[in-house]
């Protein structure tokens, strides 16, 4: 018997329900004190195709989802076919009995057919067919002897809306399964989960660790295009508008969405604008513009593979260099990168103070599997009292009532920054333009304003340089092989360390980049030189990072170890790859 | 409270003389003044072109955007502090081609905000290419033989997409101009007016006189009713030898501000940022 440590997919077709069982089970795993880590993946489509949803669950903290598969819970036929395969041995699938899956190829394998007639259950508890994901639910926690209170609490939850009696519909069918399953397998699976009693743990994504981390760091505007993956940033901050006094608004297209996004942040308000590369590329200009006006602003782009439409609700790390140098001409912004839950929902907040500090835009960069991602942390590990609001050189109406002179919004300052105030005061009557202008806001074309003005706003790069963090070592300080990646990735290449370490000791170590740019060339630069063996992990095909590396500081990767097929990297994958490119 | 003279800028302008503009940009301050607005308390936000200009000539909070883009930018200022009078100045290229889009979509929403309209049917500042409002057949250095396409009607747009104030006027005649800009000011929502603006430089043919011998006023009819939409789509798409210009329809609806339970409370940038977020938050991914 293997307790708390294994791995389920559930498969099926789009509209089967299949996130919304996965996201339930999940939940009910947490609320059972157990880690779990989660990956998505789903079709663009509304009704049919295959989706899946990966669950990692352990009684310890889980670095990143593996390979091997336990359980699979499969919904339609083929999703057997598409997944029988990375079950291991002794392993089981859960189906619907009148899907009439064939047992003697699994059996062969050594895997077991769990027949359980989902559908026919959920009939006879007087639910519906609709009901079979509820079923499999249920299914699924016979098996793994999972205790159904935690199941119970989910569909509660779940089905709080449509009341007592489809809650108590579904509690019926989800224990009818159970029954079913324990009666006619009894407890002979090997896996199982059980309870463990601690505090219970958020179960959290990408995207709403970023959403809750500005809120928590003071956002109160928000506007948006939708698009998929950067939507549910959008979506939940407008869920949250009214109880914290945001003002979130859908525009006709991503070039308003930042253009709105802007004037609000021009007259005072905490902006936050998510979107997915494509609404990235239309709002390049107004990017510009934030820059050349000083306006702080932060930006969502949850990446997806392109060009183009790409795959739309697939993974991807190729924006990197796009963003970093998107728009004409020179200006600072700002590039976070984050990678775990904890990171999301620090970039969110610390966004939110680098834009107002430095006066620029602010760029939180991530992809489709980390926004979409639900994995456990701790509460204390989102931890509100380490945020505080800094505005920067703000000026408040208490600072203007002083002045006694005219107010000059772009003042050359020795550090780029000119203090700041918001148009709707008497003493700060100002103008702003994308032109090139002159310390009060005056358009100029003279040679020597240009000069200074440039210069002005481009110290603001280098003083936000100092800030930008060093990037995290993971493993022994001194490895055979370093793997060097940014963003999501942090997670399988961390598991993998962690693999080759325990075969062989300080066999690789992790340099894992949040803050990408103003790239901190200082304190990247020991870590660098100081790896015995580089090896760039990265989701794209031009190692983009390395790249950069290259660019900033000269020093090459020995290997890289790319993916680009929209899926995210494995640790396994990662495994394997590095022995082919040393 | 303020005169026309504290409302001018040291900076002065540098459009042609004779240029349409002029006689907008003293309307628009007349206007303010008559109107008691104080410098502090607009936001007067343009585009890019020379009527966008407008601001930097104009002492009062100005923000010069993008090409086409004022209105998005405008709708985020409006939003996040809707005690500023926000005036939009910019030119037709900017607002019905760059724009359009924003022109469409600003409508709906009924945010209570001013929407000039610098129409000099000719993109002057990229120097005399034909625009959206040019006539059809109208040379330029980019329509050699005549422009092929219909010219857009922007008032019936704008009737088509709901708004709730739709005017036009003629910088030829500064104190309709005015009056209309203080109607608009007073319009509780969306507030588009229409300026013919001779372009002395590039547009030869819509010229002072040209208009002088066309224009006629709504308001000159007292029977003429601004709350009837048939008929203001009528005299929308009126054209040729006679053209109608003052308040062509004109109707109350609730602003977009009034609907956002958030600002309910004031503007937003006043009520100040939020203290703390209550831990309980956290729950809801328990
Ligand atoms: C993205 C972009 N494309 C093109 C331009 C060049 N441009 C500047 S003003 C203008 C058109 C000006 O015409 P209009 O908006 O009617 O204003 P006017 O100059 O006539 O007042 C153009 C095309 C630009 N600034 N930005
Ligand atoms: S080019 Fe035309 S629109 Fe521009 S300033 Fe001269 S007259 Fe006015």
């Amino acid at each position: 018997m293997v307790t708390n440590n294994m791995t389920i997919i559930i498969g099926g077709d789009a509209g089967q329900g299949v996130e919304s069982s996965g996201a339930g089970f999940c939940k009910a795993l947490a609320r059972g004190g157990l880690h779990v880590y989660s990956v998505q993946d789903n079709r663009s489509r509304i009704r049919g195709g295959h989706n899946f949803y990966t669950i990692r669950a352990q009684a310890d903290p889980i670095r990143s989802w593996t390979e091997p598969v336990h359980l699979l819970v499969a919904l339609t036929k083929e999703s057997v076919e598409i997944h029988a395969s990375k079950l291991v041995k002794g392993g089981a699938v859960i189906c619907d009995s009148s899907l009439k899956v064939e047992a003697e190829p699994l059996e062969q394998a050594g895997i077991k057919l769990i027949n359980v007639p989902l559908a026919q259950l959920a009939k006879d508890s007087g639910g519906s067919k609709v009901m079979s994901n509820t079923a499999a639910l249920g299914a699924l926690a016979g098996l793994t002897q999972f205790p159904m209170k935690y199941i119970q609490s989910v569909i509660h939850d779940n089905f709080k809306k449509k009341g007592e009696k489809i809650i108590d519909i579904n509690y019926k069918v989800a224990q009818a399964a159970y029954d079913y399953v324990v009666e006619h397998y009894g407890r002979s699976f090997e896996w199982n989960l059980q309870a463990v009693d601690v505090e219970p743990r958020m179960v959290i994504n990408g995207n709403h660790a970023i959403a809750l981390g500005a809120l928590v760091g003071g956002c109160n505007y928000t506007s948006a295009y939708p698009m998929t993956p950067g939507t549910s940033v959008f979506e939940w901050l407008t869920t949250h508008a009214d109880e914290y006094g945001i003002v979130s608004k859908q525009m006709e297209d991503e070039i308003s969405a930042i253009c709105a996004g802007i004037g609000a942040a021009h007259v005072g308000a905490r902006v936050i604008v998510p979107t997915s590369g494509g609404g990235f590329s239309l709002m390049v200009e107004a990017l510009g513009f934030a820059g050349m006006i000083e306006a702080p602003i932060v930006i969502v782009n949850a990446q997806r593979p392109g060009p183009s439409t790409g795959f739309a609700t697939r993974t991807e790390q190729s924006d990197l260099l796009f963003i970093i140098y998107a728009s004409q001409g020179e200006f600072p912004r700002i590039v976070l990168a984050p990678g775990t839950t904890k990171q999301c929902f620090e970039a969110g907040a610390r966004a939110m103070n680098l834009s107002e500090k430095y006066q620029t835009p602010v760029i939180i960069l991530t992809d489709a599997y980390l926004a979409n991602s639900f994995r456990t942390v701790n509460k204390s590990d989102i931890d509100f009292s380490s945020i505080t609001i800094d505005r920067g050189e703000f000026l408040t109406d208490a600072d203007l009532d002083k002045l006694t002179e005219k107010y000059k919004r772009y003042l050359i300052t020795e550090s780029g920054i000119s203090p700041r105030a918001i148009p709707g005061h008497p003493k700060a009557i100002f103008r702003t333009t994308s032109d090139e202008h002159n310390e009060i806001g005056e358009i100029v074309e003279e040679a020597d304003i240009r000069n200074r003005m440039h210069t002005k706003r481009m110290k603001k790069l280098e003083l936000a340089r100092q800030e930008m963090r060093a990037p995290d070592l993971y493993g022994p300080a001194q490895a055979d092989v370093t793997l060097v990646c940014w963003g999501s990735t942090i997670s399988e290449a961390h598991e993998a360390i962690h693999m080759l370490n325990s075969e062989k000791k300080d066999a690789a170590n992790l340099l894992h980049f949040v803050d990408i740019w103003p790239f901190p060339v200082e304190k990247a630069t020991p870590f660098l030189e100081n790896a015995k063996k580089r090896v760039a992990v990265e989701g794209n095909y031009t190692a983009q990072l390395a790249q950069l590396i290259r660019a900033e500081t000269g020093i090459n990767m020995d290997a890289t170890i790319l993916k680009f097929d929209g899926r995210p990297f494995s640790p396994e994958y990662i495994i394997n790859k590095l022995k082919e490119v040393l | 409270m303020p005169t026309v003279q504290d409302y001018t800028s040291v900076h002065r302008p540098t459009w042609c003389p004779g240029c349409g503009n002029y006689g907008i940009w003293n309307s628009l301050k007349a206007a303010l003044v008559n109107q008691n607005y104080e410098l502090h308390d607009v936001l007067i936000v343009s585009g890019i072109g020379c009527g966008s200009k407008l601001p930097d000539y104009t002492e009062a909070n100005g923000l010069m955007t993008l090409h086409g883009r004022p209105l998005a930018v405008a709708t985020g200022c409006h939003l996040a502090n809707h005690d500023l009078k926000v005036v939009i100045t910019h030119g037709d290229g900017d607002g019905y081609s760059m724009g359009g889009n924003h022109f469409l979509h600003t409508i709906r929403r009924n945010l209570d905000i001013v929407d000039i309209y610098q129409d000099n049917k000719v993109y002057g500042l990229t120097k005399g290419q034909y625009s959206p409002t040019s006539d059809k057949g109208y040379k330029s250095k980019t329509s050699l033989g005549g422009s092929i396409e219909e010219a857009v009607f922007p008032l019936a747009v704008a009737l088509a997409a709901g708004a709730t104030f739709v005017s036009r006027s003629f910088a030829g005649d500064t104190d309709q101009l005015t009056w209309l800009i203080e109607q608009a000011l007073q319009h509780k929502g969306y507030a588009m007016i229409d300026v013919f603006q001779p372009c002395v430089s590039f547009n030869k043919i819509n010229t002072y006189q040209w208009y002088q011998e066309r224009v006629y006023k709504l308001q000159d009819d007292p029977n003429y009713d601004t709350s009837n939409l048939d008929l203001a789509f009528q005299k929308a798409r009126e054209w040729g030898d006679r053209i109608p210009t003052g308040i062509f329809y004109q109707v109350q609806r609730p602003t977009y501000a009034e609907q956002v339970p958030t600002l309910g409370k004031g503007a937003l940038v006043k009520q100040g940022l939020r203290n703390s977020v209550p831990e309980s938050i956290k729950n809801e991914f328990v």
